[in-house]
């Protein structure tokens, strides 16, 4: 039997905590409390679910993929179906959780980061449908690279703050927010939008994405009479494979997180946290990272720009050093053609972050029996990677 | 009452502390001990060194640059500790606090990290992410080196306040108002209420810094704290003689440093 993590200092057997400037341990300590009566509130979790159901389109189907597992010749394909949650990610169910709770907390304006943008495009979805104020901290590279995306946030109404510092990626833009939380503490909330930062962060979005984990039981169990032999999912920060693992911890099926191997993780250019990273600080929390022998965070990279963060969730962490999951890397390459292949047999076009735990999925999948399931989490669609994907499949298509 | 020796008894003062920032290696390790030098002309009792670090979380823009290009001439943690000892032979006897992030402390050792302080002659240490909670092992480390481990509080701190105040060791760093660092118009009268109710708790001398950026602010802070802590106002004008050294001008440019200092806390 697992302990329940976290304890009470915010931990996951060593990794987690709160490594913040003291200005930030009052906000923290008043979310926590918030967070705590709110998750005992029967009245706050069947106003979540009932905007999860009417709003965001849930639950979102199961799918068996009968010709994938037919083209495979081993183990049932099963695919939980996130991408057909409204706008296209598992990053919506965070946001609505979180956007009630800043609500109930009577804080009217909130901030996020955002790296591929998607997270961005979640809160200022939230923020509009709930008449919060939103300003999306993004790098400046990012604002380059997801252009339609700027404009989604901005047609939705929120205000997109460009970072310059750093590299201007994701975590200079995570920066950028903390700092400006800070400042701004009194009357902001913070919506982060994965399973990091300090206590409660990790502990909160994973509350609010196992409903990802407890509706794939459900409906596996409805159709298989069983849980699945393996569980797959893409790890960049790993909500969406927290959401989908936490409630399978007891269960005996084997979970496997997909880290991004980029152009390979014997180069320099990759965001293989766990595979290639050691333990340290990183946004609040002790967790596994990518740094320097001085301890001075690197620069990761990932053809997906949701993989691309040089830090994880600290119960990752927990769960990679308890071995209760199994992580994985899957190249560029690799992911392009699990797309690919999904898209041309499916008619389903994955983003190129699931499409990393798709690759690893195909590639265990054929050696497994036909009597064996395994089930991936379909984590988001692609729409959003149309310009990479033009980019690289112009010739071939 | 107030602790009247701290910092290996190398502090005697209680009252009227000026405590600089700097970031070792910007822009150069002997520019460092130049600026370091001329602080300690101007009146400076303990001189915070700061560390560069690639994610300076509680840092405003002109940390954050003084960092960018300390970490481009290749500093690092365990160069910043071994350039005390540099200081020391160049004549700088005043208390020397490293100033770093958690994470690079972590990658050294906790213990490895003491032992470092221990044995480059460093009387203090400041780490602006592990708060109170988190400190506990680094504190009894720190205790046992006979090295200052400074806390800070804030405003929003609260509860935790008289928490941290009575274990507050050499100085506490009173931050004055919430945010990161960097200059600031205006005191407000929220902060002197503040600063009170700190000073009623603390055992050592309660220093004031963030924002913190004329001679107005100076003299305001030192009627109500014993301390006034100036960091991104320093670091400005360090910017502002950039040029200059590269030209190869540094007695001028240190010189009108020294000057800018002298009107500052006057």
């Amino acid at each position: 039997m697992l302990q329940v993590f976290p304890d009470v200092k915010g931990r996951f057997g060593d990794f987690g905590g709160k490594y913040v400037p003291e200005t930030l341990m009052g906000p923290l300590q008043e979310l926590e409390s918030a967070l705590d009566e709110a998750m005992e509130d029967p009245s706050f979790l069947e106003e979540y679910h009932h905007v999860l159901k009417e709003y965001a389109g849930r639950p979102t189907s199961l799918t068996y993929a009968d010709k994938m597992t037919e083209k495979l010749g081993g183990a049932k394909v099963y695919l939980k179906r996130e991408d057909l949650n409204h706008t296209g990610a598992h990053k919506l169910n965070n946001a609505i959780g979180q956007a009630l709770l800043a609500k109930r907390m009577g804080k009217e304006k909130i901030i996020a980061e955002t790296g591929a943008g998607q997270h961005g495009v979640a809160s200022a979805t939230v923020a509009a449908k709930f008449g919060l104020e939103c300003k999306v901290f993004m790098g400046e590279e990012d604002i380059r690279r997801q252009e339609l995306n700027v404009f989604r946030m901005k047609l939705l109404g929120a205000e997109v703050v460009s970072v310059s510092s750093g590299n201007g990626t994701l975590k200079d833009a995570t920066n950028e927010a903390i700092r400006y939380w800070v400042a701004n503490c009194e009357d902001h909330f913070y919506l982060i939008g994965s399973v990091v930062g300090p206590h409660p962060y990790p502990r909160m979005v994973r509350d609010f994405q196992r409903v990802i984990g407890d509706e794939s039981k459900k409906q596996f169990r409805q159709m298989e009479q069983n849980d699945p032999d393996r569980i797959y999912a893409c790890v960049g920060g790993g909500s969406n494979a927290m959401g989908m693992f936490y409630p399978f911890l007891e269960e005996k099926s084997e979970l496997i997180g997909v880290e991004a191997a980029g152009k390979g993780i014997d180069t320099p250019e990759h965001a293989a946290t766990l595979s290639k990273g050691t333990p340290g600080v990183i946004h609040g929390s002790l967790t596994y990272l990518m740094q320097d022998e001085n301890g001075q965070i690197t620069e990761p990279y990932s053809i997906s720009a949701g993989l691309d963060y040089p830090g994880i969730g600290p119960e990752h962490a927990y769960l990679f050093k308890s071995k209760r999951v199994r992580y994985e890397s899957i190249t560029d390459e690799e992911a392009l053609d699990a797309l690919k292949l999904l898209t041309q047999t499916e008619g389903i076009i994955p983003a190129i972050e699931t499409a990393h735990a798709l690759a690893q999925a195909f590639k265990e999948a054929k050696e497994m029996s036909p009597e064996e399931t395994i089930l991936i989490n379909l984590s988001g669609r692609g729409d959003k990677d149309m310009s990479t994907l033009m980019e690289h499949f112009q010739e071939e298509v | 009452m107030l602790t009247k020796t701290s910092f290996q008894g190398k502090l005697t003062k209680t009252e009227n502390l000026f405590i600089p920032f700097i970031v070792a290696g910007d822009p150069s390790p002997e520019m460092t001990i130049a600026y370091a030098l001329r602080l300690q002309e101007e009146g400076a009792d303990i001189l915070e060194l700061g560390v560069p670090y690639s994610d300076p979380l509680a840092d405003g823009p002109t940390i954050q640059r003084a960092a960018k290009r300390a970490l481009n001439a290749g500093m690092s943690l365990r160069k910043a500790i071994e350039l005390v000892p540099e200081l020391r032979r160049h004549g700088v006897e005043i208390p020397v606090v490293i100033f770093t992030y958690y994470n690079p402390v972590l990658q050294i050792g906790h213990e490895e990290f003491f032992r470092m302080l221990e044995e480059n002659g460093a009387e203090g240490v400041l780490i602006p992410d592990l708060p109170y909670e988190e400190s506990e092992e680094v504190r009894n480390l720190a205790e046992a080196s006979n090295i200052e481990f400074i806390s800070l509080v804030a405003p929003n701190s609260d509860q935790r306040i008289k928490q941290i105040a009575e274990h507050a060791r050499g100085f506490l760093y009173c931050v004055s108002t919430l945010g990161v660092t960097g200059e600031r118009n205006e005191m407000s009268a929220d902060a002197l209420r503040f600063i009170k109710k700190v000073k009623e708790f603390s055992p050592v001398p309660v220093a004031v810094g963030f924002g913190i950026s004329t001679n107005d602010h100076v003299k305001l802070v030192r009627d109500h704290a014993d301390g006034v802590i100036i960091g991104s106002k320093i670091i400005r004008l360090i910017e502002s003689n950039l040029e200059s050294i590269e030209k190869g001008n540094s007695d001028e440019a240190l010189d009108a440093f020294s000057k800018e200092i002298r009107t500052l806390v006057q």
